[in-house]
């Protein structure tokens, strides 16, 4: 079983389902995001529903070009041999 | 019944006999006396044992309590899991290392002064410093002597501050320093204690030991190195440090430090470890906080993070040990013939990116929850950031590009049976934590009034985490690993030595060439003349003397030398068994 779950997730002929399947999760998520009851909501963005989503994929993007802007233009990354 | 029985002794003094055993009594022994030590911490009652004086101080060999009994029994549960996996190793030294460092991490959690801590923090820094040395070859040897280097260094400021703190306070008992209402009026020993404490816990710009060294170290090494180090740091933090602003901090920086290094990572250990500054760093800023659900959360997710973080690091172990390569850019493809391993890593990742049902749901969101009820919500959207950097490294990058991605036609298989069991126990964990959290709750030094499982965290959670995933699978070119290193705080002593190295070459090579002129033409001859008188006198008198005793050492030096067999590890494991020496003396003189 787990087999076959992880070849799910690897092999080639799933891609469309997988596809699928991501975005019908995607899309739940944030319909139960707006269904779920707010009773303490202590900052601005705890009663906006769909802020979670929308925090995650904007951090997300943050964190991959921020990081390899400093990798490259700020001289993080270098050659494998350079403490040699 | 015997009361206490401390689980550091029987780790250390168990490491004794190891490598006189053989074949299936030793793995049975291996097995044995961490599951001891777990019975030993479950059944052990709050209270203090083994106090007594020394040099006229104070000391307390074991001071249990409620925050000491959650670490000792992740600590010895994590031994239990560490040694199934490394149980098909053959070689006794690691494993004798292994002892060492969990019972000096045992031991400083159990220490009630800041002798015994000092003590047992430097028998951790020894015997993990051997997991490393074991690798063999020159990058682990290097790595493994700038990372003892890194932790003496740390050693003497905690030494340092230690001294000092003790004559200012007049007495070196183990407890809360300066912080909480007190803060601003730390001394500087507090200060050096501090540092010393961060040091260990990987706090930038002091991390760069732990993200150089952890990668370099064996496959099973690297396991119990993902588990102690830090830990014990984010425990003597707790003990001393609770409620200083300082830590809030450095913890919410550290969380987004680790992730930003994570992107641009390309060993697979090396992304994992730069995944333990990151997560240290919540339980760093909880500390900081230091209310009392803050100091739950940052105890509950060490108690978690050690778990899934070895098992973590067991799953990307499991892969360099059947395939023999470490880094993203030659790995991939391998969900075929090794789909146990990747469901196994699988569970690891969503526990330390806090899916529902998995463990760091229920420990991370106390931390991050903690910070808003004390109006702290730049913390929140930081650490809340950090957890959405987590899933896109340890839950996404590193599984795509280490298992699926590219199939580069790797010759693989499961790993040695004992590897896959070990995981399952982290992982059974990982799960049964994250579903049924009250018993982890109960442990826990305070009363928690929390409850994770709301519908709004829970759909909260999946929306930040699952549109990480939209994120990844649009912008997936942008992370292909690339064949590079990253340049972190180790430069400064790496390219700094050598800076060093010249200037003991060329300035002072030179300088030491004039003197040495001088000498030649002025102080030689002087030297000459009473030389030859002297002489006189000593070919007559003391020559004999002298004859009988140099062969005396001619002959102690012939032994020595075979004793000096330029091998390192041989010296790291004599370092070890000194280290064992003075806690046994210690232990015996002082009960």
């Amino acid at each position: 079983m787990i087999k076959r779950l992880v070849d799910f997730f690897g092999d080639e002929g799933y891609a469309r389902s997988r596809r699928r399947l991501f975005y019908i999760v995607l899309a739940l998520i944030v319909v139960a995001d707006f269904l779920v009851p707010r009773e303490h909501a202590e900052y601005l963005w705890d009663r906006l529903p769909g802020w979670s989503a929308v925090y995650g994929f904007g951090s997300c993007l943050l964190l991959i070009f921020v990081s390899k802007f400093l990798g490259h233009q700020g001289g993080l990354m270098r050659r494998e041999d350079y403490y040699d | 019944m015997i009361e206490f029985v401390h689980p550091a002794l029987l780790f250390i003094l168990g490491a004794v006999p190891i490598p006189f055993l053989k074949g299936s009594i030793r793995k049975t022994y291996l097995v044995l006396i961490p599951a001891l030590a777990i019975a030993a911490v479950l059944a052990m009652e709050p209270g203090s044992y083994g106090a007594g004086r020394f040099i006229g101080q104070e000391i307390l060999f074991a001071k249990v309590d409620k925050l000491s009994i959650v670490f000792a029994t992740v600590f010895t549960i994590m031994a239990l899991i560490g040694m199934v996996y490394a149980l098909h190793l053959s070689q006794a030294g690691q494993h004798v290392a292994a002892f060492v460092y969990v019972g000096s991490a045992l031991g400083v959690v159990f220490a009630g002064d800041y002798l015994t801590l000092y003590l047992f923090w430097e028998g951790m820094a020894f015997a993990s410093a051997y997991l490393v040395f074991a690798q063999g070859g020159e990058r682990a040897i290097r790595a493994a002597f700038r990372y003892l280097m890194v932790h003496l260094t740390g050693g003497v400021a905690l030494l340092g501050g230690i001294v000092l703190h003790g004559l200012a306070a007049g007495s070196l008992l183990f407890g809360p320093i300066g912080g909480g209402a007190l803060a601003g009026t730390m001394d500087t020993g507090g200060y050096l204690i501090l540092a010393g404490f961060l040091l260990n816990a990987a706090v930038p710009p002091l991390n760069a030991w732990l993200t150089d060294a952890y990668p370099e170290a064996t496959v099973t090494g690297a396991v119990f190195m993902s588990a102690f180090t830090t830990k014990t740091a984010v425990y003597v933090l707790a003990r001393a440090f609770p409620g200083t602003e300082l830590l809030v901090w450095l913890g919410a920086v550290m969380a987004l430090y680790g992730v930003i290094y994570a992107v641009l990572e390309n060993d697979c250990r090396r992304l994992l470890a730069y995944h333990i500054v990151s997560q240290v760093g919540y339980m760093v800023a909880g500390i900081g906080i230091g209310t009392e659900m803050a100091v739950n959360g940052a105890t509950s997710h060490a108690f978690a993070h050690i778990l899934y973080k070895a098992l973590l690091f067991m799953g990307a172990g499991a892969v360099i040990e059947v395939t023999g390569r470490r880094k993203l850019t030659e790995l991939g493809g391998l969900y075929k013939t090794m789909p146990l391993t990747v469901a196994l890593y699988m569970v690891g990742a969503f526990a330390i990116s806090a899916f529902p049902f998995f463990s760091g749901f229920v420990t991370k969101s106390m931390v991050i929850a903690a910070a808003g009820q004390d109006h702290r919500a730049l913390v929140v959207l930081a650490l809340t950031m950090a957890s959405s950097g987590t899933f896109l490294h340890t839950g996404l990058k590193l599984p795509y590009y280490m298992f699926f991605g590219t199939d580069r036609k790797l010759e693989a298989r499961e790993p040695p049976r004992n590897m896959l069991v070990a995981m399952g126990i982290a992982a059974v964990f990982c799960i049964v934590i994250g579903v049924f959290p009250e018993p982890l709750y109960a442990l826990l030094p305070y009363p928690v009034a929390f409850e994770p499982y709301t519908g709004v965290h829970v759909t909260e959670s999946l929306g930040l985490l699952m549109f990480t995933a939209l994120g990844f699978v649009l912008f997936l070119k942008a992370l292909d690993p690339e064949n590079t290193i990253s340049i972190d705080t180790d430069w400064f002593y790496r390219k700094g030595a050598r800076a060093f190295l010249w200037l003991a070459e060329k300035p002072l090579a030179r300088y030491e060439k004039a003197v040495s002129n001088v000498s030649d033409t002025l102080a030689l001859p002087l030297l000459h003349g009473t030389a030859r008188a002297g002489l006189r006198v000593d070919l007559n008198g003391v020559d004999a003397a002298v004859n009988g005793f140099a062969r005396a050492i001619l002959v102690g030096g012939g032994a020595l030398r075979r004793l000096q067999t330029g091998v390192v590890t041989h010296y790291a494991l004599a370092m070890i068994a000194g280290v064992i020496a003075a806690i046994a003396v210690f232990a015996v003189v002082w009960q």
